[in-house]
């Protein structure tokens, strides 16, 4: 746009960025190197640190004989419990609700161990290959308390106490009723049960978990770089246990490699680190390798349903029950709770469904593995696998299509809000349109012809449905974790016009990948009224905001989105009234745009820069009085959250040679409110769907009955490459959400939908050789055996 | 202990008392200060820190330093510039190929590799060549369109 063009009203008022697919700020430097990881902080003459870990999944830690190592080149210290145990507080992951225990957080063993992997003693040495020499010298002798490796195991009688003073395995339990669940169970047309199982997984992302602790001696000051998403709560956390204030330790999320949850906890190691950078006044780095990031970094899902649901003739959903038993690892993880992940699946397990009566009852217990924590969807990959398994079981008994039967129990749009039998509120989120919008696309009708002709040639061929609905931009009203007292409902913005005019935008929210640098400068840019490329993003700094908590639970767009957009509008106040004195024009009448006011109407114009000198520097043209500071902070609070929702359809093939699952169509309809930038929200959708792939045909964390991990490399936990992920079509359903500026949190979606999609395709190719999927990952030893039992099956029915 | 001479992305570098269990991760990470190579997994599945040795692809996780002298090596720094991004750079900003970026070197080194030695006629061909990189961000769909869209302009280039 040139200068002197006259702005009309209508130009400025149209928003020019958000929904626009603009390119990432973030690509430049990560394409060519120049991006900045954790690992890749070069403090001076660093200390590296390297842990040893406990070999045995329960056991007394009878002696230490770290003599040897002490001596060893390079070393600078050998540290164990005992050395640091007057440096810090343990960390206590509290909880208000009944029927929990708060395992506390400490940075190295204490007494005794709680699975393979847990570090015992580190030592810090001035290189990491001489740090890990170290590691061979010392000698640890145990005495073996008995391993608990399956949460059935842990439930016993005679089972052996992981944590003493809770004075049992279970460490969380809890229930949800609504209505008279036995009474319309029995009064129900049909009924479908089952046992369902989703293994433990790996969030696994590709940057290891990693720490540099960069020491200030002048001031006894630690700023720590970690490959964290809660850069917020680690700062609070550590500070508190530190007694440490926030001045003195700043916590910085620099450029992270993916966390899918993996990362959004506090770690032993990242307590660790801070101790000794502090104890030995150096700075120290630390960085995962593979294997310790497999089995030590929180684990996911892992949880058995037991369930039940009821249909009236016409195949509406009556009634629902369930028990799950949530293996939960060793400890409970700060600040989630063990909690977090085993709850959620009973708390969500009704999902976009009109179901009367309710009751999930969860039971989370303590086994020798690490702690499982939030992975991408959290508990609801498991609800919704549950839900819709049963759902499809329903039509198959009732003689209805699958697609017809979720057509007549999802909320409609008259309906909303609802309020569904586990007590969550859905606010006006367009279900049956994502239904409809991805049988469409999908070319349901067709895939089902293609379905009649594949199964008269015998070829395994089958369409799976799944719909869910998850709650996302969490305000203050709701707890993130069950019971948390730590605030996760509100976000702060705070946006500022330096003395050259430049703008800087600074937020606590931490991306990981998602594309926060850009899609929150699209929204400065329009609500600030500047062009996009001139605002600067800095996030996932405490020392840039002063309380933050971090980007997790789809809250980034919704909370860090709404802060910037009433930022931006109270500093274009401040703007239009300094320019109002500018340019003797009412503020009412001016207009700002692409970093210019403007008088509506005319040519008369300010850029941002001679705003900022006639405020900043320039003594002679603003009375004192009108010389605001060019800043705005706003913390922003959704108050309750917002709802998104997708169907998901898959149609697979499988080879009964070799029992692979072959991925030929993949649709997701999604509802995820205003879109802010569609090329990230389609990213985030395939990556999404990818994970919810890995999670139905792959990926498996095996323990063996000595708690001892067996899939611990990335050849033995397969993820998936390039050539086990379909081409994945994406569309939108955007129905504006009420939060500000109708977004609705979209990142972890496609890991909700996709595993419950490829379960019923997969039990839909194999329903002629009747068979049932309840356990994920399918993978081809399952299939293979289940068709072998198939066949042994159908042989003695022809015996009989 | 060795002395060891590479040339990184055109530039020699005379490196003394290397040690022969030093990976040549290590030393273009720590040594040399190409931080561009990522380390994923160090033992050879993730491929996040491939590069190019003498002209093919290698997993620098998987190579000791000392083996690698005398060799021509380049890495993600080697290929363009944030100014300047070459050409297989500028398509996965275009398609949206990465977002948290870890996987993002490897991908584009081995990337150069599969341009400069096969016809890459359909996806599946690219897909197969991927096979040795794991992305957990993307699944892997815009990376393909990226590597498609810079094998058509490779071929418009050529006569």
């Amino acid at each position: 746009m040139s200068s002197d063009r006259r702005a009309q009203s209508s130009d400025v008022l149209r928003p020019k960025n958000v929904g626009a697919p603009i390119k990432r700020t973030e690509d430049p430097r990560l394409l060519t190197g120049n991006g900045e990881y954790t690992a890749d902080r070069k403090p001076d003459r660093p200390l590296h640190l390297a842990f040893l870990r406990s070999g045995q999944p329960h056991a007394r830690i009878a002696r230490i004989n770290a003599e040897a190592a002490r001596l060893a080149p390079g070393v600078m210290a050998v540290l164990t419990a005992e050395d640091i145990a007057d440096d810090f507080k343990p960390v206590i992951p509290f909880s208000r609700i009944p029927n929990y225990y708060a395992t506390p957080i400490m940075p190295l063993a204490s007494k005794k161990v709680r699975y393979v992997g847990e570090p015992v003693v580190a030592v810090v040495a001035t290189s990491r290959y001489l740090a890990e020499d170290a590691l061979e010298l010392i000698e640890v002798g145990y005495d073996p308390l008995g391993a608990i490796a399956r949460a059935e195991m842990a439930v016993a009688d005679d089972a052996p106490l992981l944590h003493e003073e809770a004075g049992s395995n279970i460490l969380i339990a809890r229930e949800f009723k609504k209505g008279d669940v036995a009474a319309d169970l029995k009064a129900a047309a049909v009924r479908v049960s089952g046992r369902f199982e989703m293994t433990r997984k790996a969030p696994l992302a590709m940057e290891p978990r990693s720490y540099t602790a960069e020491y200030e001696s002048r001031r006894d000051a630690v700023t720590l770089y970690t490959s964290s998403n809660i850069p917020g709560i680690v700062r609070d956390a550590i500070s508190e246990s530190l007694s440490l204030p926030g001045h003195r330790l700043r916590v910085v999320a620099p450029d992270v490699g993916g966390s899918f949850g993996s990362k959004g906890s506090l770690y032993p190691e990242e307590l660790f680190i801070c101790i000794a950078a502090r104890k030995l006044r150096r700075s120290i780095k630390w960085t995962a390798d593979r294997l310790e990031d497999v089995s030590s970094s929180s684990q996911a899902f892992a949880e058995i349903v037991d369930a039940e649901m009821g249909f009236d003739a016409n195949g509406v959903a009556t009634s629902l029950q369930a028990d799950v038993l949530g293996d939960v690892g060793a400890f409970s993880i700060y600040p989630w709770t063990c909690g977090l992940e085993p709850v959620q699946v009973v708390s969500f397990l009704p999902g976009p469904y009109k179901i009367g009566s309710y009751r999930g009852a969860v039971r989370g217990v303590a086994t020798c593995k690490p702690p499982t924590g939030p992975y991408r969807g959290v508990g609801r990959p498991i609800s919704t696998f549950v839900a819709e398994r049963l759902m499809d079981l329903g039509a198959k008994a009732l003689g209805i299509d699958p697609l017809e039967i979720r057509r007549r129990n999802l909320v409609r749009p008259d309906e909303f809000p609802y309020r569904i039998a586990s007590g969550i509120i859905w606010d006006k989120t367009g279900f049956i349109e994502c239904l409809n919008a991805a049988a469409e696309t999908a070319g349901y009708e067709q895939l089902r012809k293609e379905q009649a002709e594949a199964r008269k040639q015998g070829r395994l061929f089958g369409i799976g449905i799944a719909s869910y609905a998850e709650l996302t931009g969490i305000g203050s009203r709701i707890a993130v974790a069950p019971g948390m007292p730590i605030n996760t409902g509100s976000e702060t913005a705070k946006i500022t016009i330096d003395s050259t005019g430049a703008i800087t935008a600074a937020f606590g929210v931490a991306s990981h990948g998602q594309g926060l640098e850009t899609t929150l400068a699209q929204i400065v840019a329009d609500d600030l009224g500047t062009r996009f490329e001139d605002v600067r993003v800095i996030q996932g700094d405490s020392d840039e905001v002063p309380m933050s908590t971090g980007t997790y639970a789809s809250r980034s767009a919704v909370l860090g989105g709404g802060a910037a957009k009433h930022a931006s509008k109270i500093l274009q106040e401040k703007i239009k009234r300094v320019a109002s004195h500018l340019l003797e024009a009412n503020a009412d009448d001016i207009e700002v745009a692409e970093g210019k006011a403007i008088v509506l109407g005319t040519d008369r114009a300010v850029s941002f820069r001679q705003i900022a000198k006639a405020v900043y520097s320039d003594m002679k043209t603003l009375p004192v009085e009108a010389r605001e500071e060019l800043t705005a902070t706003y913390t922003y609070d959704p108050i309750n959250g917002t709802t998104a929702a997708a169907t998901h359809i898959a149609a697979v093939e499988i080879d009964p040679a070799t029992c692979f699952v072959k991925i030929l169509k993949f649709v997701v309809a999604e509802d995820c409110g205003r879109i802010i930038n569609p090329m990230i929200v389609d990213g985030q959708v395939h990556g999404g769907v990818a994970q919810g792939i890995g999670a139905a045909l792959f990926e498996e964390l095996i323990y063996d009955d000595d708690g001892q991990l067996l899939s611990a490399s990335l050849v033995d936990y397969v993820i998936p490459s390039a050539p086990e992920v379909p081409l994945m079509d994406v569309i939108h359903v955007e129905s504006e959400s009420a939060v500000a500026g109708g977004f609705r949190g979209m990142g972890e979606g496609g890991t909700i939908g996709a595993p419950a999609a490829i379960a019923n395709a997969i039990a839909d190719a194999l329903s002629p050789l009747d068979i049932d999927v309840s356990i994920l990952p399918m993978t081809p030893e399952r299939i293979f055996k289940l068709m072998e039992q198939a066949k042994l099956n159908q042989e003695e029915k022809a015996d009989e | 202990m060795t002395d060891i001479s590479v040339t990184v992305n055109g530039k020699r570098y005379d490196v003394s008392d290397v040690e022969p269990r030093l990976l040549l991760s290590d030393l273009l990470r720590d040594t040399l200060g190409f931080t561009g190579t990522h380390v994923g997994c160090e033992h050879g599945v993730c491929g996040a820190c491939t590069v190019l040795v003498n002209g093919d692809s290698a997993r620098s996780c998987l190579m000791l330093a000392v083996q690698a002298n005398g060799a021509e090596i380049v890495t993600v720094e080697g290929l363009g510039s944030p100014e300047q991004l070459n050409v297989l750079q500028s398509q996965f900003r275009e398609h949206h190929g990465l977002q948290c970026g870890f996987c993002t070197p490897g991908m584009l080194m081995t990337g150069e590799d599969m341009l400069r030695k096969y016809p890459l006629a359909t996806d599946e061909d690219i897909r197969e060549g991927l096979s040795g990189n794991l992305c957990r961000c993307t699944g892997y769909q815009n990376i393909v369109a990226a590597i498609r869209s810079a094998a058509a302009l490779r071929s418009e280039k050529k006569p």
